[in-house]
């Protein structure tokens, strides 16, 4: 098993989601969102989460984050509880950062800045080692040269590869992305795949990344899991052993087309609950 | 000479012009005198020749001409009273408008942050924000022991209420992914505050503060005109003009209108110059 191996290799970031429960109850109405749903995810495992929109994924991100509190069940980062039934809402911490679906970095402050800015809050950095830190980083992702510019002035691609550099400037054991790349063209989002993985070799940081796209999650992940339409829970794992670095050219390769038909089977089969449903969107 | 035709002579390397030459280029600025020039010479013709085809032209024949105006302005000029009037509006406008500034902004940012605060404060705000300023007058009369208080209070009024508005609009719009990205990142609620929360809101603040600076400026006008002369609370740009209409001369009328038009003028211009200043990021768009 690629995880089994990886857990010996990797450092920390292991997340173990058990039993979690999510009920949302807005005007006494209960809606349930994740339905008893577990999940092993290795240290340094780059583990995509695919399934229908609505169909709760975003909400399992965000009680991993600590911006919603969980019903039932434990999540556990590295064997430490996270949030369970006692204490619900996990604590937000620069151990799990999160890069989310439309883009978040500050509109008034440079590239550079935006990247400084979270070992500055954290006072881990001063301010000028800070800066020289993100600088290098940014360098080292290709942004050395707009590293003095605003959000505004760069291209949605580099912004989107700078909220990254922002992330993982933290040294966080866990990346958690939110469909990052949904807005983009095929073009842009090839060039974004290979940026990201090109920056998981070298920090092999935890990654549950969620998304829509099927080749995205074969081409990026180590496991797709795909989870069923409303109530969330974990309906397959596509396994992905296909070794790294990988590159665009896997993406014409015949294992990649069978693992992405694999995925698509059972992801289409929820889609279609999820339309039957009166779901607005589908994957 | 344009910019490109310097740049094809130069081949390819941009010669430092002169001073000279970026004004005679700078299209912008003529077109706008342009503008008033042509402005200028319709009512200079609409108000001499008011009769056209046997009708009287309705209002711009009735208005003194420009040349008329500009006599009576030059008469004025020299006149120390026409410059107090200047400053006395100038002063109430921004005694009223910085008062409503340091306590409207605080006042929005907190009913934005705090939920108690807002649910607690907010039914009454909205209850005080649609009397007009002018219908505080009478009230202000009695209350304030002067008459410049009473202006003052007034002026105040007229901005505080649209800049706390804007200000509370515009925190509670700030993007969440901003504030989970930055608490994802270890910030405290007092960074969040100062480097989120507040910078978000300063387009709010500056669109409060265009839309609070045109409103002070009414305010001060009406307020002098209510007012009227006397020892206390009198003069200004609101006063000279009544003062010119008891004393039956249009062109002196016209003279405090434009007087107006232009102290309003240089007062947008300064907010947007500070506007600018203040958030480099949005000088791209």
């Amino acid at each position: 098993m690629s995880t089994a191996e990886m857990s010996t290799t990797a450092r920390t970031g292991a997340i173990s989601i058990r039993n979690v429960t999510k009920i949302y109850d807005p005007e006494g109405v209960n809606v349930l969102a994740v339905d008893d749903c577990s999940l092993e995810i290795g240290a340094g495992e780059v583990c995509m989460i695919v399934g229908p929109s609505g169909c709760g994924k975003t909400t399992l991100l965000n009680a991993i984050a600590g911006f919603h509190s969980l019903t039932f069940g434990e999540i556990r980062l590295d064997g430490e509880v996270l949030c369970d039934e006692r204490r619900p809402l996990a604590s937000q911490g620069a151990d799990r950062v999160v890069v989310f679906q439309n883009g978040a970095l500050f509109p008034w402050k440079t590239l550079g800045d935006n990247v400084a800015y979270g070992p500055m809050v954290q006072g881990t950095l001063s301010k000028a080692e800070a800066r020289e830190k993100a600088r290098h980083m940014l360098a080292e992702a290709g942004l050395g040269d707009v590293a003095e510019k605003y959000p505004g002035e760069v291209s949605s691609g580099m912004a989107r590869r700078a909220e990254i550099v922002r992330a993982l400037i933290n040294d966080p054991k866990v990346l958690l992305l939110d469909e990052p790349y949904r807005a983009m063209d095929a073009l842009t989002k090839s060039i974004m795949h290979e940026a990201l993985l090109e920056m998981y070799d070298r920090t092999k940081v935890t990654i549950f990344f969620i998304t829509h796209d099927l080749e995205e999650a074969i081409f990026l992940g180590d496991r797709a899991v795909v989870m069923t339409t409303r109530p969330c829970r974990v309906k397959t794992i596509v396994n992905v052993d296909i070794p790294r670095p990988r590159d665009y050219h896997l993406l014409s390769s015949e294992e990649f087309r069978v693992l992405v038909e694999e995925a698509k089977d059972a992801v289409h089969e929820e889609a279609l609950k999820a339309f039957e449903a009166g779901e607005r969107e589908l994957a | 000479m344009t910019a490109v035709s310097d740049m094809v002579q130069g081949a390819g390397v941009v010669r430092k012009r002169t001073r000279l030459q970026r004004l005679k280029d700078n299209r912008k600025l003529w077109r706008g005198i342009a503008a008033v020039v042509i402005a200028l010479v319709f009512w200079e013709v609409g108000s001499r020749w008011d009769q056209w085809f046997g009708f009287t032209l309705p209002f711009i024949g009735l208005i003194p001409p420009p040349t008329d105006v500009a006599v009576a302005w030059m008469s004025v000029l020299p006149q120390p009273g026409y410059w107090e009037s200047w400053y006395l509006s100038f002063k109430r406008v921004l005694a009223g408008f910085l008062v409503a500034q340091l306590v409207g902004i605080p006042l929005g940012l907190a009913l934005a942050v705090n939920r108690y605060f807002r649910e607690f404060f907010f039914p009454v705000f909205e209850i005080l924000r649609p009397i007009p300023p002018l219908a505080w007058v009478p009230a202000s009369l009695i209350f304030w022991p002067t008459n410049e208080m009473s202006i003052a209070f007034v002026t105040f009024l007229g901005a505080f209420f649209t800049i706390v508005i804007n200000v509370l609009g515009g925190a509670r719009t700030i993007d969440i992914s901003l504030l989970r990205a930055a608490q994802s990142m270890g910030a405290t609620q007092w960074d969040m505050f100062w480097k989120i929360v507040l910078p978000g809101t300063l387009p709010s603040i500056f669109t409060g503060a265009a839309v609070g600076m045109g409103i002070t400026w009414e305010v001060v006008l009406a307020a002098e005109m209510i007012s009227g002369g006397g020892t206390q609370g009198g003069g200004g740009l609101g006063f000279f003009i009544w003062n010119s209409y008891m004393g039956g001369s249009l062109p002196h009328i016209v003279v405090g209108m434009i007087s107006i038009g232009i102290a309003g003028y240089v007062s947008s211009s300064a907010i947007r110059w500070l506007g600018d200043w203040a958030m480099p990021w949005r000088r791209l768009f």
